[in-house]
């Protein structure tokens, strides 16, 4: 039973949506994408077709906001904005249908990844909460937790720097960049903390290496379909 | 702040105010609805495909407004210009109670805008709406006419009905958030002198030349 956490939007229907939400949170580095690619592996072999969605990738705004972020213009309140128009295109045009299909709708960062950065630039978390009222409650909510110093060596080691967004660096806390980091990703931990007791986070530690982390996932999933979580139960 | 429907008149009525106070040695500073770049783009390619619901139409206004706000609105409100606005948050309030957005839901998104000091809200019939949007030979646009809500086939009845959810949501709007309602089916003179009585209260201890203030 899928419900959202304030006014559905207009013309949602009262359909039964038979698929699941589970939704993936986590900073750049924490194992996110690596974690959503073998759980969807997972349940696609278990035979429990998958549809992935992630920020930015919507038909209607989604080229525009790399657009935005490229000239560094744009004030937080309207990036918010922006970021809810991506989500609100992709809930109504990607989400909801495959749900009502019974696909597993499988999200790489959903709307807290979104509350948490306008908040962190200063939006108040009702502000937050109410403009995202619309989006649906998941069925189960993973937060892949890892430590900035280790979320700092996997970022320099993928991309061997660190990225502008990712270190809040438009948020001017320091003109040092691994300083800024630090300090950026100490304030959205902070909001993940205080949204996880909110929303019921599944708090996973991902220091550890990702066969570990997707163990310990797929344990957390397994119930919602019935199954056993064993590495090598039959399919 | 001008508030009204289409055709009623405000855009010449601000524009005719802007003049009229800077004669009198104010700074002012006019801004219109639906002008930045970026965001325009894509509500003009999502108008274009036929890709927005009631949902991203408003959030793509909100988006739009939020960055005319941060770039047009709050640094001369600062610098202390008299901000002449045609059409503020209030035509989103309207547009997205008319397409079935949650009127609550719409506020908090725009909460980060100021009370204006003052808004006239231009009230005419829908027929004296359509009578000059059709004189003007202005071409009707499909989200205008709201279309997309599919009220009608034929674009001016659909226009007519659209329209007439706007006016029902403007009328209820200025019992609420106090409007100066003006009857705007009169001649352009009789409503300039109706706007500029209810601007004077407000310019008595207004500085002429703008004064920094900061906050």
């Amino acid at each position: 039973m899928h419900r959202t956490y304030g006014t559905p939007l207009p013309g949602m229907t009262k359909e039964h949506l038979r698929g699941r939400l589970i939704v993936v949170e986590g900073a750049d580095g924490s194992g996110r994408t690596t974690e959503v690619e073998l759980l969807r592996d997972w349940l696609e072999i278990q035979g429990h077709p998958v549809v992935d969605t992630g920020l930015r990738r919507s038909t209607l705004v989604g080229e525009q906001i790399d657009q935005a972020k490229q000239g560094h213009t744009l004030g937080w309140t309207t990036m918010a904005l922006f970021y809810a128009a991506d989500f609100a295109d992709q809930l109504e045009n990607k989400i909801l249908p495959s749900l009502a299909a019974g696909s597993t709708v499988l999200a790489d960062r959903y709307i807290y990844t979104l509350m948490a950065r306008a908040v962190v630039r200063g939006a108040s978390r009702e502000w937050a909460r109410e403009l995202y009222g619309f989006a649906l409650v998941p069925d189960l909510t993973i937060f892949l937790d890892a430590r900035p110093d280790i979320l700092l060596h996997r970022a320099i080691a993928k991309y061997g720097s660190l990225d502008y967004w990712e270190s809040g660096m438009d948020l001017c806390l320091s003109r040092d960049r691994f300083e800024s980091f630090f300090t950026y990703q100490g304030l959205l931990k902070t909001e993940f903390d205080w949204m996880g007791k909110e929303h019921r986070f599944r708090r996973v530690d991902a220091n550890r290496t990702p066969e570990l982390v997707h163990r310990e996932v797929r344990a957390l999933v397994a119930p919602l379909y019935g199954l056993s979580a064993k590495i090598n139960a039959p399919a | 702040m001008f508030e009204g429907l289409d055709g009623s008149g405000k855009s010449t009525q601000a524009r005719l105010l802007v003049k009229w106070l800077q004669a009198k040695g104010y700074r002012v500073f006019f801004t219109e609805w639906n002008s930045s770049e970026l965001v325009s783009n894509t509500i003009r390619r999502g108008k274009k495909r036929g890709l927005l619901t009631p949902t991203t139409f408003s959030l793509l206004h909100a988006t739009d407004f939020a960055d005319r706000f941060d770039r047009h609105i709050l640094p001369p409100l600062r610098a202390g210009y008299i901000v002449v606005a045609d059409r503020y948050v209030y035509t989103a309030f309207v547009r997205d109670a008319a397409r079935g957005c949650d009127p609550a839901w719409v506020r908090n998104m725009y909460s980060f805008a100021p009370v204006p000091d003052r808004t006239f809200y231009f009230q005419v019939p829908v027929s004296t709406s359509l009578k000059r949007k059709v004189a003007s030979r202005q071409k009707i646009s499909y989200y205008e006419a709201g279309m997309d809500l599919g009220l009608s086939d034929d674009v001016h009845a659909s226009y007519e009905r659209f329209q007439s959810r706007l006016k029902r949501e403007y009328d209820h709007l200025a019992t609420t958030d106090g409007f100066i309602v003006i009857d705007a089916d009169r001649p352009v003179e009789t409503v300039l002198a109706q706007v500029r009585k209810g601007v004077r209260p407000l310019l008595s201890n207004f500085p002429k030349t703008a004064t920094l203030t900061h906050a």
